[in-house]
């Protein structure tokens, strides 16, 4: 027998106990490796981006537009190599549940300003000569089961009134945390009929992407543009890509910093169900810690104990939630392609779910070891259990 | 004449609860040859368990000095001391006190862990005491699965296994019937006669003591017979 196996015997005394105990560890573990994937699945999205892109968009926000006018004067300051602009669309398919984002774009500059978009050539040639046609990411036709050629009608909202499409092309993404879960069409379709039924309207876009030829020139021909447009009606705000969509991330900044706590909060809370495990198991065994120490065992050799014990469920629960992780990042991955294109798993959510269960454990025991280190042997004997 | 093995030299001893003194040991002087059955009887509460205590090292006087097997206990640290008890005292406790997730066999071991003795040799050392208490047959049993005497008998085992220089039992019969008292007092003067153990037995039963060859009284706290002779 190794001493140690006094700590497994141990930790099976009180086995519903025990399997409780792990059971808690698991899920908060799992939950806490779940809430930070979110969290990353969110970042990945900004750092999907390219760093030879600016995006333009009107200063106040992001939901009010730009004339199109601007993109002729963008294009012309120096360092910028192309200009596209692009406009959100809104609308519904079917159901609002069905939410995917829908971007009516300039096609030909702005397809070539994302290179990481595959598209077979055939199908853009098909897509670049059709007013209504779309093109669709390979998670989206595969969510819905399109295939090229099928004909989608969308229900407008911010463009009033149905909108029906063509689905000429499907794009895959050439890395992984490319988005494959959005629908791209033509501005043209929706200014022509913008033209006629409110004209207030037409010749209005979203944002303008911009392409650079020189990366650390970002932030000079990004005031240079802000420069144009001052004192304008419609002043522009401009800045990398990466930043354009870090600043929607802050919009929801809020809710990360919950989703923070709360990962941080579910950690406290199963630190506390050990350190009641520990604290009730210790007790119980007051008796029998000062039968070892009259035996010759010293004070180190009990605390290791208690250590062994702890960290052994707090290793176990920490493995099983991490095994769990797997399983339900996956559902989230099909539940919620709609909304983030990757689910990365980065080894650190792994090793921060895995030092937290050691960090618990350690932490469960460390009352109980330093009330066992202190009782008396004739105190401890005295106690009857 | 034979070395003597303990040696306890006008010791006090006085619990305290809060700032209220409680003394429980008073003037405590006496001496056990090497080799010698001693029973130490007195009223409850006169401080027996407390003086056993202080001899087997796991309690320290107020003042005075034991000194048990050479070494004057009451000046080693604790470290030392939890060594010191490992090599020289074997102890039994009135309700066995064995570890109750280990079997008879495991819980005779426990102490052999803190040696450097091979896993060959544990064995063989764990099979010799428990064929001494006579219980080689139920070395796969755990506490549980024992009787009251049987758990005895394994922390008899537990407190020979490392070939202790003192034994001390407190109050060892105090929890079994008479048959099963009658075999553990049977087995502690075998291993007084045969052994040479050197034992001091805490008890109240008077046909315990009977065993012994000195009977020491306490009362309130006091030795009360002089030499002890019987
Ligand atoms: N750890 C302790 N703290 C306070 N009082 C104690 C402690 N141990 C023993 N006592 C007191 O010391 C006295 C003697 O106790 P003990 O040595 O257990 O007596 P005995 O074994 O003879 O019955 C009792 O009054 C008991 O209440
Ligand atoms: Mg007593």
């Amino acid at each position: 027998m190794k001493f140690f196996k006094l700590t497994f015997r141990n930790a099976g005394r009180h086995k519903l106990r025990t399997a409780l105990t792990v059971l808690g560890m698991a899920i908060a573990v799992m939950a806490f490796a779940v809430i930070r994937t979110a969290i990353e699945a969110w970042y990945s999205q900004a750092s999907a981006s390219s760093p030879n892109r600016l995006v333009a968009n009107n200063n106040v926000s992001i939901i009010f537009t730009l004339p199109i006018s601007y993109q002729s004067k963008i294009a012309a300051v120096p360092g910028v190599t192309s200009v596209a602009h692009a406009q959100w669309f809104g609308g519904v398919y079917v159901d609002p549940k069905n939410f995917f984002p829908k971007f009516a774009i300039e096609a030909e500059p702005y397809l070539a300003m994302y290179p990481e978009f595959s598209l077979p050539p055939d199908q853009k040639e098909a897509f670049l000569k059709e007013r209504n046609a779309a093109i669709v990411g390979r998670k989206l036709a595969d969510r819905f089961g399109w295939q090229v050629g099928d004909q989608v009608r969308i229900t407008g909202d911010i463009f009033p009134g149905d909108w029906d499409f063509v689905i000429r092309g499907i794009y895959t993404g050439m890395k992984d945390n490319t988005d494959e879960g959005s629908w791209l069409f033509h501005y043209q379709y929706i200014d022509e009929r913008m033209r006629q039924e409110s004209p207030g309207r037409a010749g209005q876009v979203g944002w303008f992407m911009i392409q650079i030829d020189d990366p650390t020139k970002a932030a000079e021909i990004s005031g240079t543009i802000d420069a144009l447009f001052k004192n304008s009606a419609a002043e522009t705000k401009t800045q990398t890509e990466e930043a354009f969509a870090l600043s929607f991330i802050a919009m929801s900044g809020s809710i990360i910093v919950g989703m923070q706590i709360i990962s941080v909060m579910v950690i406290a809370i199963i630190l506390l169900v050990l350190a009641n495990t520990m604290a009730m198991t210790a007790r119980e065994r007051t008796s029998e810690y000062a039968v070892l120490k009259t035996l010759g065992f010293s004070a180190g050799k009990i605390v290791a104990l208690i250590f062994g014990e702890s960290l052994f469920i707090a290793i176990l629960g920490g493995a099983l939630g991490i095994a769990l992780t797997f399983p339900i990042v996956g559902l989230m991955k099909v539940a919620m392609s709609a909304f983030f294109s990757a689910f990365p798993l980065p080894p650190l959510t792994f090793i921060l779910a895995g030092s937290s269960a050691i960090l618990v454990g350690i932490l469960a025991a460390l009352f109980p070891a330093s009330k066992a280190m202190r009782t008396s042997i004739v105190d401890g004997l005295r106690v009857i259990d | 004449m034979a070395q003597t093995m303990v040696q306890v030299n006008n010791v006090f001893k006085s619990y305290w609860r809060d700032t209220m003194e409680i003394p429980v040991l008073r003037s405590i002087s006496f001496d056990i040859p090497e080799g010698e059955f001693v029973a130490l009887m007195g009223p409850s509460g006169s401080g027996k368990t407390t003086l056993l205590n202080l001899l087997a090292g796991i309690d320290r006087p107020t003042q005075g000095n034991v000194t048990v097997a050479g070494s004057q206990i009451s000046g080693l640290s604790d470290s030392s001391l939890a060594r010191w008890r490992h090599d020289n005292i074997g102890f039994i406790f009135q309700f066995y006190n064995l570890i109750p997730v280990l079997t008879a066999f495991e819980n005779v071991e426990l102490p052999l862990l803190l040696t450097k003795l091979s896993k060959a040799e544990r064995k063989k050392q764990v099979e010799l005491a428990l064929g001494i208490v006579g219980l080689a047959d139920r070395m796969k049993h755990y506490p549980n699965q024992l009787s009251g005497g049987q758990e005895q008998r394994v922390a008899i085992a537990r407190a020979i296994v490392t070939d202790p220089n003192v034994i001390l039992a407190d109050e060892p019969t105090g929890d079994l019937d008479k048959k099963s008292a009658e075999d553990i007092m049977e087995l502690l003067s075998q291993l007084n006669a045969q052994y040479k153990k050197t034992i001091v037995m805490v008890t109240h039963d008077p046909r315990a003591a009977e065993k012994a060859h000195i009977i020491r009284r306490l009362d309130k706290g006091e030795l009360v017979n002089g030499d002890g002779a019987r």
